[in-house]
């Protein structure tokens, strides 16, 4: 136990310093994901001309959420582990007593606290500019939320790991990821809430993936009507399904690696 | 008991065939053909504990591919294989912890970072406490004279001390199997001599095994007494390296650069003429003809500069295959 916490606490540190490295970047990443921000513009416009079930203030905390929400759970695993396999680098590690994946998981966690300090400053700098927006969440919304945003990152990371498999055999598994990408714009509630879907695809898009991966979330956090059990519930079984897909695939993708240019 | 046994061991590949052109590429497109590549066929070798064995083959020959396979990266097709008691491929921990591989082309340490924190990394990967930590960094950094680089951003490190921290973080858990593959690839000459200097000391200090590839015949020489020949993925050689050097390159290479230029029949008596271009000459010489060679052509010519140097690997390796066989 008293290794795994000192490895733990190694693995942040060390990846903590490797992502604050790359400052510039990183607000650079912050600011690549205001589509959120855009889309609230839109919504807000829209919604004060016409009929819709959001107000636009409630547009305004909805996508101030997503915009929250999509920077702690942004996932980049299927592009690392892509160039691991094909440029042969995934061999020392796979040649040391811990499962690769950490290196992954540690990666993600330390972007995520090296990126928070811009999130936050781009949240105040919106609050000011936008004082009619400013919402405080009830203690019991913001700890039902954090478990929303930390299962929507869980389930967002396992998913995207379990396409990387596909690289042992395709090379190419980031084709993979920006197909579902597609899908997941569409219909994780990115660019518009769920509420503003036909009832019909709103019933059919709740048991995917996709709404816990933004508009559950966002919903707890914003004050939005949410299922909470059938979300948890839907989360987990996609978790369990991806995580067994996963292990399936790596154990078999393991006999088809050939350490390329290693 | 033996470190490493190998019985009967095969790998297979399957590689996608594809021809030149647009019409090449549509059919690569559409119905993707593949083609067996038998890389490794059937070896069977033994290495005991604290031997350290050269590991020499032409390039494709089949080297990395069994270094992946005896370090578990790859699933063999056909045969056993077992280091340290264990079977590499189920990639045991109790396995992983007794071995490394060092990979010239490769590197583990984050480049943008000291490569401190690689190594601090590792220690926890391999549940190395803090003092003996520190103790073997120290002992190490020691034995590759690294002193002061391992606060430096990995980037920011020549390649020969990029190549020591490597040796470094692949050896801090103390493994007692050593797979190299082509450790002095790129560095310079003292570079070359101190990765050697250091490789033997290792073995010395830890009674480690080691198995080698390199295509510096020198790697060979300074380190290795026994070694294992291999082409197109068959095992030719396994014995002393004495005993293969003095059977299939019993002869110096000399390199002269006249004061001026003299026609190749006045050469041909010297030695086998392998190049000519201008003052510059390259000579064959049989080892057991060379101080005299070597004093006629001081005599005869004026010389005003001389080398005499080992054939590389590659070409004993080629005349051991213009032979036929061992």
């Amino acid at each position: 136990m008293a290794l795994i916490w000192r490895q733990i606490r190694v693995f942040l540190s060390v990846y903590y310093a490797y992502m604050v490295e790359y400052r510039a970047e990183l607000v650079l990443w912050v600011l690549a994901n205001s589509l959120p921000l855009i889309m609230m513009g839109i919504w807000v416009e829209a919604s004060q001309g016409g009929q819709f079930d959001l107000d636009p203030i409630q547009f305004a905390r909805y996508f101030i959420s997503v915009f929250f929400v999509r920077q702690l759970t942004i996932v980049w695993v299927v592009w690392e582990f892509e160039k691991e396999v094909v440029e042969g680098k995934l061999s020392p590690r796979l040649l040391q007593p811990i499962d690769p994946v950490w290196h992954h998981v540690a990666g993600h966690i330390s972007e995520r606290l090296a990126r928070l300090p811009f999130t936050v400053v781009l949240l105040v700098l919106f609050f000011v500019l936008y004082p009619q927006a400013v919402w405080v969440p009830s203690l019991g919304q913001v700890g039902l939320a954090a478990i929303a945003i930390l299962a929507a990152f869980i389930l967002r990371f396992l998913i995207q790991y379990t396409f990387s498999m596909f690289a042992f055999w395709t090379e190419r598994a980031t084709a993979i990821e920006q197909v579902w990408f597609l899908f997941y714009l569409f219909l994780s509630g990115m660019i518009a809430p769920l509420e503003l879907f036909p009832d019909a695809v709103r019933t059919v898009i709740l048991w995917t993936p996709f709404p816990y991966l933004v508009y559950f979330p966002a919903g707890l956090l914003s004050g939005l009507n949410v299922n909470l059990y059938q979300g948890l519930g839907v989360i987990l079984f996609w978790c369990l399904l991806s995580f067994g897909v996963n292990r399936w695939l790596w154990r078999r993708g393991l006999k088809h690696y050939s350490g390329m240019g290693a | 008991m033996s470190m490493i046994t190998v019985e009967h061991l095969g790998k297979v590949y399957p590689v996608a065939l594809k021809q030149p052109g647009l019409r090449g590429t549509l059919s690569h497109f559409w119905r993707r053909q593949f083609r067996q590549i038998e890389a490794v066929k059937d070896i069977s070798f033994q290495i005991q504990p604290g031997e350290v064995v050269g590991f020499l083959g032409p390039n494709g020959a089949g080297k990395t591919t069994t270094l992946k396979m005896l370090t578990g990266l790859i699933h063999p097709s056909g045969g056993q294989v077992r280091v340290a008691g264990q079977e590499p491929f189920q990639r045991h921990p109790a396995f992983l912890e007794k071995i490394t591989l060092v990979m010239g082309q490769k590197q583990q340490l984050l480049w943008d970072l000291p490569a401190l924190d690689s190594l601090r990394i590792n220690a926890a990967v391999y549940g190395i406490p803090d003092r003996e930590f520190r103790r073997r960094v120290d002992e190490l950094t020691e034995m590759l004279s690294l002193h002061g680089k391992l606060q430096q951003p990995v980037r920011k490190l020549s390649l020969g001390e990029r190549m020591k921290a490597e040796l470094l973080a692949a050896l801090l858990h103390q493994p007692q199997v050593l797979f190299l593959d082509e450790p002095t690839l790129g560095l310079d000459v003292n570079a070359q001599v101190s990765v050697r200097e250091f490789l033997r000391e290792y073995n010395r200090r830890f009674d480690a095994t080691i198995l080698l590839t390199s295509h510096y015949m020198a790697d060979i020489t300074a380190l290795c007494d026994r070694v294992l020949l291999i082409h197109q993925g068959q095992l030719i050689y396994d014995g002393n390296l004495h005993g293969l050097l003095d059977r299939f390159a019993p002869y110096r290479q000399v390199r002269l650069e006249l004061a001026q230029p003299e026609p190749p029949e006045r050469l041909a008596i010297y030695g086998e003429i392998e190049d000519i271009t201008g003052r510059d000459v390259r000579l064959i010489v049989q080892r057991s003809e060379l101080t005299q060679s070597i004093t006629q052509i001081l005599a005869d010519l004026a010389v005003l500069d001389m080398t005499i140097t080992d054939p590389p690997v590659e070409e004993i390796i080629g005349r051991v295959f213009q032979a036929g066989k061992i």
